[in-house]
């Protein structure tokens, strides 16, 4: 059996998926982080693929999955720190005791 | 006279205040006194204009000043224009004598005092309006220069603001006159939305040919006079003047005595064509007139304060004025305005020259004056004299006439205005007894005014004393302008006839003997009770006591106002209803539109959990609903 574009595409669904159920479910902090950078994995995995099955001469969708690693980089690098100050403050990663502006 | 010398005439004084504010307050602080000096220099150059106009018109000629446009409005032209005529010519000569006769006089009032720049730059502004009032040629011009004189009224009267009676008097004056204003303003409208204009000469035009007649005319006219009767202190809007007094003897003098009061007879007397034509307007005019006279002069029997009584006597004596006007036209009451500004501003001068030696104005802590100051006794009982309407000083002949007038149109008021006769002649008499004669009862009380002031009164200063005398001089002769019945005929009615033939005349007619006699009554009286003491003051007090209690509350109108009408109607009633309306209404909808604004917030705010799943959540089915939404539609 030869994989084809749909093999990727469900697997990409799967992935952003567990990603996206992971995001809205967990508790902890670095668990979503870790959620979100699976849904965009996902999101270059489809991109890769579109790319390699669709227009097979161009490689744009490989240098669109390259700047969405180095956004990811760079936001993981944003988020880590913010999570840090958090901890620092509270004690803990929990967002579910991320309530000082709460009404 | 070259008509661009009319402006002049007030414009001098104007250019008096710019130089005071602006020069002398800031660059010559150190020397006030020239402040005094320009005034003088600017009112001098007024009188002189004002004289020549006076010869020019005597001689015939006329005084045509073009009007000069001012605004143009949508339909509209309002135009600034002078009217010099016989009325406004005798007008000039009362304000700018008058005022320049305080003025010098004010050299010594005000000696000293540290708003001495603040009092001359007043003083000509005051003028200028004044002056401006008298020669305006349409009501709107003179309803600008008329608030300008109520403004400077209040200004002067609250001159010394740090005392909380004289700042309350200035309101008191400002509140009470705009009651008056507000009738004057609507009187105008009345006219202008009947007839298109402003002008004075059209408007007599139209009431002479009849057509601005009937209803309209009566009503313009009563809200004309309501203008008037509150400038001129007329009852039942007397009430500001009296407290008026708490402001320097020399305002007194000439706001309060000669020329501002005097503005709603003039008033009366420049639209007069308009009350002639309307019967009851005119009925309105001698009625008022005559019950301020006598009504003033009862309060005027009782009053210690000796400015008190000089205000009551002026009231009254405006009360004559205007039932002058209205008996026997415009000569007879403005002669009496003439007349009557010279000797009250002598009356007022000398109860300043008094205050400056002896600290108070209590005629109580008086006495023995004639001693110490024989100059200001001997012009203040010229002046007491005129006023009483004593042959031949000016007085009488004002008085008489006015008498005279109103025997023939309006008998009642004619008895009211002959027992006013003989108070006038008792309360000024009385004035003169008790401050004057007998032994000193020494001045003031120590911590006002010091020792200085009681241990040894002594004769005011030159500056003060020269105007009194020059103004006593008028009191006694001003009235023999009108003694040929030159007066009357330059005024517009009347002939002339031979000047003793004229003096000796009254001597031949009852009414004058009449007059006369009660007067020489009053002073006997007076005389009697005060000088000799063969009757105990005390005890014709204590005879009357009911009499006395109301005269000396002022008939309650004080209590009146204030308790009834301010307290009860105002405040209880049409302000409480303001008041309902603003916290309920306007304040309803603001704070109605705040409580829909914080309500639906607090609804809204339920969605702000602060849990970050959930703001998650919505964000996906938010997105869901997006792509189903381009997928299917």
């Amino acid at each position: 059996m030869a994989l084809g574009l749909e093999h990727y595409l469900i697997l990409a669904a799967v992935l952003f998926s567990i990603g996206l159920y992971g995001v809205l479910t967990r508790r902890n902090v670095v668990v979503i982080l870790m959620c979100l950078e699976l849904m965009l994995n996902a999101v270059n995995l489809t991109l890769v693929a579109f790319s390699r099955y669709v227009v097979p001469a161009l490689l744009t969708g490989q240098v669109f999955a390259i700047f969405v690693m180095l956004v990811a980089a760079a936001e993981v690098s944003v988020g880590l720190a913010i999570i840090l100050a958090i901890y620092r403050g509270t004690e803990t990663v929990d967002t579910e005791k991320f309530n000082l502006l709460k009404w | 006279m070259p008509y661009q010398l009319a402006w002049l005439i007030f414009l001098l004084p104007m250019f008096s205040f710019i130089f005071i504010v602006f020069v002398l307050r800031l660059f010559f602080r150190s020397r006030p006194q020239l402040a005094g000096y320009t005034i003088i220099t600017a009112l001098s150059g007024s009188l002189i204009l004002s004289v020549w106009a006076l010869f020019t018109l005597l001689s015939g000629q006329e005084i045509a000043v073009p009007d000069v446009t001012w605004a143009v409005l949508d339909g509209l032209t309002i135009k600034l224009g002078l009217l010099v005529d016989p009325l406004t010519v005798v007008m000039l000569l009362v304000v700018t004598i008058v005022s320049l006769m305080v003025q010098i006089y004010s050299q010594g009032y005000m000696h000293g005092d540290a708003g001495y720049h603040r009092y001359f730059a007043w003083m000509s502004i005051f003028t200028f309006a004044m002056l401006g009032l008298v020669l305006a040629d349409s009501l709107l011009f003179m309803f600008v220069f008329w608030e300008m004189v109520g403004l400077c009224s209040y200004l002067l009267i609250g001159f010394w603001f740090h005392k909380p009676s004289a700042a309350n008097a200035a309101k008191k004056a400002f509140i009470v006159t705009r009651l008056g204003d507000f009738g004057f303003l609507a009187g105008i409208l009345a006219l202008y939305l009947n007839t298109g204009t402003f002008d004075i000469l059209e408007l007599h035009a139209l009431a002479v040919s009849g057509t601005l007649a009937g209803t309209v005319l009566t009503w313009a006219a009563i809200g004309l006079f309501a203008g008037a009767a509150g400038k001129s202190a007329q009852f039942p809007l007397h009430v500001w003047l009296p407290d008026a007094m708490e402001g320097p003897t020399p305002v007194s003098a000439l706001i309060h005595a000669a020329t501002m009061v005097a503005a709603g007879v003039f008033l009366v007397a420049r639209v007069f064509p308009l009350f002639e034509h309307s019967t009851q307007a005119l009925n309105t005019v001698a009625v008022i007139g005559g019950i301020t006279a006598i009504f003033a002069a009862s309060i005027g029997l009782v009053m210690n304060d000796i400015k008190r009584v000089l205000a009551y006597s002026t009231i009254s004596q405006l009360g004559y004025m205007m039932l002058g006007l209205a008996t026997g036209g415009v000569a007879v009451g403005i002669f009496h305005l003439f007349n009557h500004a010279f000797f009250k501003a002598l009356l007022f001068m000398g109860s300043g020259s008094v205050n400056h030696a002896t600290g108070t104005f209590d005629m109580r802590l008086m006495g023995g004056l004639k001693k110490y100051m024989p100059r200001t006794y001997t012009t203040f009982v010229i002046g007491a004299l005129s006023l009483a309407g004593i042959w031949p000083l000016a007085g009488f002949w004002s008085k008489d006439e006015i008498l005279i007038t109103s025997f023939e149109h309006q008998p009642l008021l004619f008895w009211l205005a002959l027992i006013t006769v003989f108070m006038t002649a008792f309360y000024m008499f009385r004035a003169v007894f008790i401050t004057f004669g007998g032994e000193y009862r020494g001045g003031a009380p120590s911590e006002h005014g010091g020792e200085h002031h009681s241990a040894h009164p002594h004769e005011s200063p030159g500056v003060m004393v020269w105007p009194m005398i020059f103004l006593s001089l008028l009191a006694v002769l001003s009235g023999l302008w009108n003694v040929t019945g030159h007066f009357a005929a330059f005024m517009g009615h009347g002939e002339t006839h031979g000047f003793f033939e004229g003096l000796f005349h009254p001597f031949t007619q009852p009414l004058p003997w009449i007059s006369l006699l009660l007067a020489g009554a009053g002073i006997f009286l007076a005389y009697a009770m005060y000088s000799k003491k063969w009757l105990s003051a005390e005890k014709i007090g204590g005879m009357f006591q009911p009499l006395y209690k109301l005269f000396s509350r002022k008939y309650f109108f004080d209590e009146l106002y204030k308790n009834i009408i301010v307290r009860k109607v105002l405040l209880g009633g049409l302000f409480f209803i303001f008041q309902l309306f603003d916290s309920h209404v306007v304040d309803g909808a603001v704070n109605g539109s705040a409580t829909i604004v914080r309500v639906s917030g607090g609804a809204v705010r339920r969605a702000q959990t602060g849990q970050l799943q959930l703001y998650g959540l919505f964000m996906v089915l938010g997105i869901v609903v997006i792509v189903l939404a381009l997928y299917f539609l």
